[in-house]
């Protein structure tokens, strides 16, 4: 089964360790997929008017986009493109006036939106079309027990109609890192947020949000935070150096992307996994468990 | 000219079925009839009503509505991109748009010229950027206004998919921009209609131009092309040209290989 695959900006940039690393692991796991030839901004964030129907544009005309491509099926890895991408598919599917108004406005694409493009992320993909039993199959570096706190954020879980789990207690994280030989971490803040955008204006609050997480995976055993967003992963990483001034007694640690520990179990090469592009090294604990 | 006797005119250039004529006949007849007249169709030009002849492009319909035009025209071939023009058509809600020299007139046209699009250009030094996604956000961080509402594309005179190259602007794919955007005439219609107020033809210039002086491929063939220049091997060749007179040198002009 051909899914087509959506990298979304960040991606192909600040986050390509993701990216490198995800495509590596679903390669490995033997799913076919294949970058659309055109595609374009996912539309970032879910816009909050009811009536702000311009900012659903991006993310349909990204779904044409899968159609232009015969596939039915659109797959990715960053959290945020998926619960932009799936909020809007959801939302046109049941309101079939607005997305009639939607292809009016944009009689340029010869092939209308329909509804008919299903929106996954790479975690449906692994849990539903491979599973875990099969998955850890496929390991050929087992993670060796390390000790993974898995961070949700909000996208994966809220709003509830294009949660991949459960959106309380959400753990198909864990059992992924279960499944690749490492030991999930439960933490009571793995779906908190992590400020998001308040990033650009006021970095003190996520300071604050950075400082609660990590404190709490790290006070209960955590050696390393895994994610699935690059936002969250910058407030996380990049953001503990900040963290650090607003709270002195602040003790860091390495964020991966949890494509970064597929990739790992399954045998890939260093330079899949980008180190260059962290901010908290991650390389002296995996070093220290012998994982590369 | 009033519209009645226009409405005539175009009516009696429908196709009529044609009595046969005595050829005598037709022969003197002939000497009596006007010059053929061209069909005229009505424009309305900055909202003013013209009628001019239907094979014009809105740049010599301009012309022959008596107006000179002094900003709006410049190669008059499609090429420079100084005579932009957007256009309403009867019937029709679109605003379309067009160069003007290029663009013929339709009937029931309102138009307008946009000569020049106010906006201000990023001011910066080549050769300290790098050819990625921070040099877009720092010199033009509008791009991250983009909705993927596609007005700039349907705007493009060019028939350029100017949205995608905005799209790679965000991702830092310099080579899509270069792609993307080769034939714009930056006429700056795209900027004009923009709803989050990008400078798209000023974005595609900065992307061209990261391509050209960071990721190009150096051309061995231009290098090997160089030297043979520089041994004289077209000393010959250049002589004869430069010595042909003038009805000569046109004709080989017109008769050299051009590429498809």
């Amino acid at each position: 089964m051909k899914f087509s695959y959506y990298p979304g900006c960040t991606l192909k940039n600040h986050a390509k360790n993701f990216e490198d690393s995800t495509l590596f692991s679903l390669a490995h796991l033997g799913l076919e997929i294949e970058e659309l030839p055109r595609w374009n901004c996912c539309g970032t964030v879910a816009s909050l008017a009811a009536d702000d129907l311009i900012h659903q544009l991006a993310p349909i005309r990204n779904l044409i986009r899968v159609k232009e491509a015969e596939t039915t099926q659109v797959v990715t890895a960053c959290s945020m493109c998926f619960n932009t991408l799936k909020r809007a598919n959801e939302r046109v599917r049941a309101n079939p006036t607005e997305l009639a108004q939607m292809n009016d406005f944009m009689y340029d694409e010869e092939t209308p939106y329909e509804g008919d493009v299903d929106v996954y992320h790479v975690l449906d993909l692994v849990r539903d079309k491979v599973g875990f039993k099969d998955v850890a199959a496929k390991v050929v570096n087992p993670l060796g027990g390390l000790k993974v706190a898995n961070y949700y954020g909000c996208t994966l879980v809220r709003p509830k109609q294009v949660a991949i789990d459960d959106t309380e207690n959400p753990v198909v994280l864990e059992n992924l890192v279960s499944a690749l030989g490492g030991s999930p971490v439960e933490f009571p803040l793995k779906t908190e947020c992590c400020a998001s955008y308040r990033t650009v204006d006021s970095p003190n609050i996520v300071a604050d949000k950075t400082y609660q997480i990590i404190n709490s995976a790290r006070s209960l055993g955590a050696e390393i935070i895994a994610v699935s967003c690059p936002l969250c992963a910058f407030n996380l990483d990049q953001r503990q150096e900040a963290t650090l001034k607003y709270h002195p007694d602040f003790i860091g640690l390495p964020i991966v992307y949890f494509s970064q520990l597929m990739a790992i179990a399954f045998g890939c090469e260093e330079k899949t996994l980008q180190f260059g592009l962290h901010h908290f090294p991650p390389k002296p604990v995996l070093t220290g468990k012998g994982l590369i | 000219m009033s519209r009645t006797p226009q409405a005539k005119s175009r009516a009696g250039n429908k196709p009529q079925a044609v009595k046969p004529v005595a050829p005598k006949t037709r022969a003197a007849k002939a000497v009596l009839q006007d010059a053929p007249k061209a069909r005229m169709v009505t424009v309305y030009i900055m909202g003013k009503r013209h009628v001019v002849p239907e094979h014009a492009t809105i740049m010599r319909a301009i012309e022959y509505s008596g107006q000179q035009i002094i900003r709006g025209a410049g190669c008059r071939e499609g090429f420079c991109g100084a005579c932009g023009t957007i256009y309403r058509l009867p019937g029709d809600y679109k605003i379309h748009s067009g160069l003007a020299c290029t663009t013929l007139v339709q009937e029931g046209m309102s138009l307008t010229q946009i000569p020049a699009v106010p906006m201000e250009k990023a001011i910066y030094d080549i050769e300290k950027l790098s050819p990625d996604v921070d040099t877009f956000k720092r010199l033009y961080p509008v791009v991250f206004r983009c909705v993927a509402c596609n007005t700039c594309t349907k705007s493009c005179p060019q028939g350029i998919q100017v949205m995608d190259y905005i799209q790679a602007a965000k991702r830092g794919d310099v080579a899509s921009i270069m792609d993307i955007s080769f034939d714009c005439v930056a006429c700056g219609l795209c900027a004009l209609r923009c709803p989050a107020e990008i400078v798209q033809h000023k974005v595609g210039v900065l992307g061209r131009r990261l391509f050209g002086r960071y990721l190009a491929k150096e051309s061995k063939e231009l290098d090997t092309r160089i030297a043979e220049v520089q041994k004289g091997a077209f000393d010959k060749e250049y002589k004869s040209l430069m010595s042909m007179p003038k009805d000569k040198l046109s004709k080989t002009y017109y008769e050299r290989d051009i590429e498809p």
